[in-house]
């Protein structure tokens, strides 16, 4: 295809995850940092990941089909499983970085919360997930030819685009209600991220039947939104008070009385 | 300067041998064999899912003169073309009116690759982005000829002030088929593809996405095609040469063109000095002739069986019958066996040999040439006869007279018999210079037999080169061909005329026989496959990686060193002898420790030999012979006179990169609807995420929190 598919998708895949960083991130050098951090553990958990999918694809059976599917299953679920590992311990590691930038700090308050921290950390690892399962579909799509010459889909450059949007908002919202989970020791709820993450990982099997990648991962997406947001604090009376969008000094009262 | 394009193994040795003339023409070629046959361009899997790149992919290129530029280019990223096969001619119209999908690639079978259609398509050339040619199987039934009607109309010697009866072939048209599509400048790429498997899937993607249905607009997505052939030299050859020249100041000066040029192998019976250039006294020579290249319309497929091999291969045939007898009972005059380069393009082997010679340049000069005998296209005499001919315009003056020897053998040899100019020839530029004595052996009274002259099917085939099925290699290689043996005929004639002009005696003709089984082996070779085990015999095992490229690309149209390099082997070793001397000598050009007077008359050669059974040495000998190259580039380029009219100009314009790839585009519409869901996407989300940020502490704000922590 051309440049108009090249910016269509680059603003649908990273489109939100932009918009997040100018207005909440950009402005703080401290989350700043904290995001490029996060997007390093997610490179590192990549690497690994590669690491041993590379030696045990030199060690299969190049021929077998089966074997190379089964790998490549196997190779997904450890994919995961490396990420929320990585992601804990960028938790531990955030903890103790936080002690320390309290002792430092001069004010009493931490300068960073934790769940400021989570939300960070979150984007970070989307925005490098994101870039690494997208960017290499945007440089072919530059060109002037589009997907199906073999009888492919010819949507798959605009779901991917929207794939990789999914993956970018679900890593901030798994960072959210993880984080969360281990600060309150619902182990349960990390248990929810793994297997969810891994549920939309292995959806993208279902390719190229996008439909039904998609729309799985959108429903998840969804309740993994929500989840968050009740776990960032939000409810729905905050929402119905935001969307009515009364008098700022009345709400300033309202919290007042509390 | 050069070596920084040679990216294949190849092309540096060649260097290394050729490095004391420090040409570079032939890089080019280098660098598209590396794209062509070097495997493993990887790509990643979404390329793989969008393109399918086609391996064979032979492109027409741009060439320049004086005042014109030729050929066929891309631009710099391709041209990009929705697929249409045309089937016949009246199917032009969707092409060029009413198609709605413009601009097009048209894929053309061959016989409709002829002037009429590819200059509609020129004519309509904003809507045709480029044209592939699928080339047959077996060869057409009909004549094709892209070359001009009158090759080389304006560098031989009949110009207007010679005679102007006889200028611009206003007797005899010599190339009747010729169409001169090789001599048009197109704004699209032209490629040639096989037949094959390749070209089966464009059909299929073809049929599959863009035929109309009751010439409705087909649906998109539709198949696609694109072409790289972007030509980096423009305008005309003094233009390139200037931009070349100019970029020489920087550290990697960027040639944008080089001239076409390679080598001439020549070979004399008596050992002539080549260190003392010009006259030599009480030497007189005959010079035999013939030329090594040819060209197509496309760049790399030129076989030139009747144009080029007949003639070259029944002159080494004819040398190596005169081998014994002018070691044993030498004539009184020498025999030059020359064979000259770069033919094609305006003489420009034979003007260089011809200007060396006015300039003392080379081991004779003018005076020295006693007579010449040219071998021209010679395969289809047993057709007909042989035809000599000479130039009437001296005959008239009566410098020629009858030291044309009379032939002794059985082959019909007449003269035409009316008053008709010389064929294109090199002697030509001989006659130009000085009025020499000469005759051009033809198997065409007038016009050419060749009904495919300077075409990619001038091949094997059209010579009759044909082995019975289920021979091998080995076997199809010995076996005695019937044009093998009419050719050996040619030789014998030639090789006895030799003799009887050189002053030798008649009794002696008996002895002089040409040996059928070189023949048939030489044209194996040309025409059939080069890497055999006789070329792999005579030749350095250093060389032996351009024969397993195992493509006959040596008489391609810009003279290559490729069929320089195998004549001047197969001339050394059919002329020379075996001497007795190591290795180190050998490649030092010695016959022993204290020799420094020998490599000033010989050249040796240390050649890998047989390859015994159960065994994986070979038995390498020395061949000392008299063989040397001798520069084959056009005097123009030596006196800078770039738009000289007496010398071919020609060059060839360098390039990048020659590819060529088939997929689908999708329609403007489903492009437009990605791009605005894309903004969608964006702006809607810069606008949420703002609003949320900016009431993140109402949304966000929680009984367990204070508001200032929150997002």
């Amino acid at each position: 295809m051309t440049a108009a598919v090249f910016f269509g998708c680059t603003f649908i895949a990273f489109g939100p995850a932009i918009s997040l960083f100018v207005f909440t991130i950009a402005r703080e050098p401290l989350r700043v940092i904290f995001l490029i951090a996060g997007a390093f553990f997610w490179l590192v958990s990549l690497l690994l990941s590669s690491l041993v999918w590379f030696i045990s694809v030199q060690i299969s059976n190049k021929e077998s089909a089966s074997q190379q599917k089964g790998l490549l299953i196997f190779g997904v679920v450890l994919s995961v499983v490396l990420q929320e590992t990585f992601r804990f311990g960028y938790y531990k590691l955030l903890k103790k970085a936080n002690e320390g930038l309290l002792t430092l700090s001069q004010e009493e308050t931490m300068p960073i919360s934790i769940r400021q921290l989570a939300y960070v950390s979150g984007l970070g690892f989307g925005f490098m997930s994101g870039a690494f399962s997208v960017v290499n579909i945007l440089a072919d799509s530059v060109g002037p030819g589009t997907v199906g010459i073999h009888g492919d889909s010819q949507y798959y450059f605009l779901s991917s685009a929207f794939m990789t949007m999914a993956i970018i908002l679900l890593h901030m919202f798994w960072g959210v209600v993880f984080f969360d989970a281990c600060e309150k020791q619902r182990w349960w709820a990390v248990a929810a991220v793994v297997i969810s993450h891994l549920a939309v990982s292995c959806l993208t099997f279902q390719n190229p039947a996008y439909v039904n990648s998609l729309v799985p991962t959108y429903v998840i997406l969804l309740v993994m939104g929500i989840w968050a947001f009740y776990t960032a604090g939000g409810s729905l009376r905050n929402l119905k008070l935001c969307i009515t969008c009364k008098d700022k000094d009345f709400l300033l009262a309202n919290h007042r009385s509390r | 300067i050069c070596l920084r394009f040679c990216k294949s193994a190849g092309c540096a040795r060649g260097f290394k041998q050729f490095i004391l003339y420090s040409e570079c023409v032939l890089c080019n070629r280098f660098i598209m064999l590396t794209i062509f046959f070097l495997p493993g361009i990887s790509s990643n899997s979404v390329e793989k899912k969008i393109y399918v790149n086609l391996n064979y992919t032979i492109p027409c290129v741009r060439l320049l003169n004086a005042t014109h530029q030729i050929g066929c280019q891309s631009s710099l990223s391709g041209n990009v073309g929705v697929l249409h096969v045309l089937d016949s001619e009246d199917n032009l119209e969707w092409v060029l009116n009413s198609g709605p999908n413009p601009p097009y690639l048209v894929i053309l079978d061959y016989l409709l690759f002829t002037r009429a259609v590819m200059m509609k398509l020129k004519n309509g050339s904003n809507r045709v982005a480029g044209v592939a040619v699928v080339a047959p199987t077996i060869n057409p039934s009909t004549g094709f000829s892209p070359h001009t009607t009158c090759p080389n109309e304006n560098t031989g010697v009949y110009v207007e002030d010679y005679d102007p009866a006889f200028a611009h072939c206003n007797v005899t048209v010599w190339n009747p088929l010729g169409n001169g599509l090789s001599y048009e400048q197109f704004n699209f790429p032209i490629f040639s593809l096989k037949d094959d498997n390749e070209t089966q899937l464009i059909r299929q993607c073809y049929i599959n996405h863009n035929l109309a249905v009751n010439n409705n607009a087909p649906q998109y997505p539709l198949c696609a095609m694109q072409m790289y052939s972007h030509m980096s030299a423009v305008t005309d050859t003094s233009t390139c040469m200037r931009r070349s020249d100019k970029n020489s100041f920087s550290i990697s000066p960027e040639m944008v063109c080089d001239p076409l040029g390679d080598f001439n192998v020549w070979a004399a019976t008596r050992p002539l000095n080549v260190t003392s250039k010009g006259h030599k006294m009480w030497e007189s020579v005959v010079i035999a002739a013939a030329r090594l290249d040819s060209r197509s319309f496309f760049f790399d497929i030129a076989p030139g069986g009747e144009s080029g091999v007949s003639g070259f291969v029944t002159l080494l045939a004819a040398a190596h019958a005169l081998r014994n007898i002018t070691q044993e009972n030498h004539p009184n005059r020498t025999i030059l066996y020359t064979l000259f380069q770069g033919e094609t393009f305006d003489y420009i082997g034979s003007s260089r040999m011809v200007y060396d010679m006015q300039n003392d340049e080379f081991a004779v000069d003018l005076d020295n040439v006693h007579s010449v005998l040219e071998i021209g296209q010679v395969g289809f005499w047993s057709d007909s006869k042989l035809w000599l001919h000479s130039d009437p315009v001296s005959r008239k003056n009566g410098s020629i007279n009858d030291e044309l020897a009379a032939n002794q053998s059985a082959i019909p040899v007449e003269e035409p018999g009316f008053s008709q100019p010389l064929p294109p020839s090199s002697f030509q530029r001989f006659l130009r210079a000085h009025p020499i004595p000469g005759v051009v052996i033809e198997d065409h009274r007038s016009a050419f037999t060749n009904r495919f002259y300077e075409s990619m099917y001038d091949n094997a085939e059209y010579l009759k080169v044909s082995y019975p099925s289920n021979m091998t290699q080995e076997e199809q290689l010995d076996f005695l061909t019937d044009t093998a043996k009419s050719l050996t005929e040619v030789a014998t004639m030639v090789a006895r005329t030799l003799y009887l002009q050189a002053g030798g005696a008649e009794t002696q003709l008996g002895n002089i026989n040409a040996d059928p089984q070189i023949v048939t082996r030489m044209l194996y070779g040309f025409l059939v496959q080069s890497n055999n085990s006789w070329f792999q015999q005579i030749i350095p095992s250093e060389w032996i990686s351009h024969l397993e490229l195992k493509l006959l690309y040596h008489h391609c149209y810009l003279p290559s060193s490729e069929a320089t390099f195998l004549v001047q082997y197969l001339l050394a070793n059919l002329t020379g002898s075996i001497v007795n001397i190591t290795q180190e000598n050998c490649q030092n050009q010695r016959e022993d420790q204290d020799d420094k007077e020998s490599k000033h008359i010989y050249t040796y050669m240390w050649v890998q030999g047989t390859l015994p059974l159960n065994s994986t040495e070979r038995h390498g000998f020395c061949v000392r012979s008299t063989v040397h190259l001798s520069k084959a580039v056009s005097p123009a380029f030596h006196l800078q006179e770039y738009n000289s009219k007496d010398y071919s100009t020609w060059t060839e314009s360098r390039w990048k990169s020659i590819k060529g790839r088939i997929f689908l585009v999708a329609s403007h519409d489903l492009e437009m609807l990605t791009l605005g869901v894309g903004f969608g996407v964006l702006l809607t989300s810069l606008l949420l995420t703002y609003i949320v940020s900016s009431k993140a502490d109402i949304l966000f704000g929680s009984e367990r929190e204070p508001s200032n922590a929150t997002y």
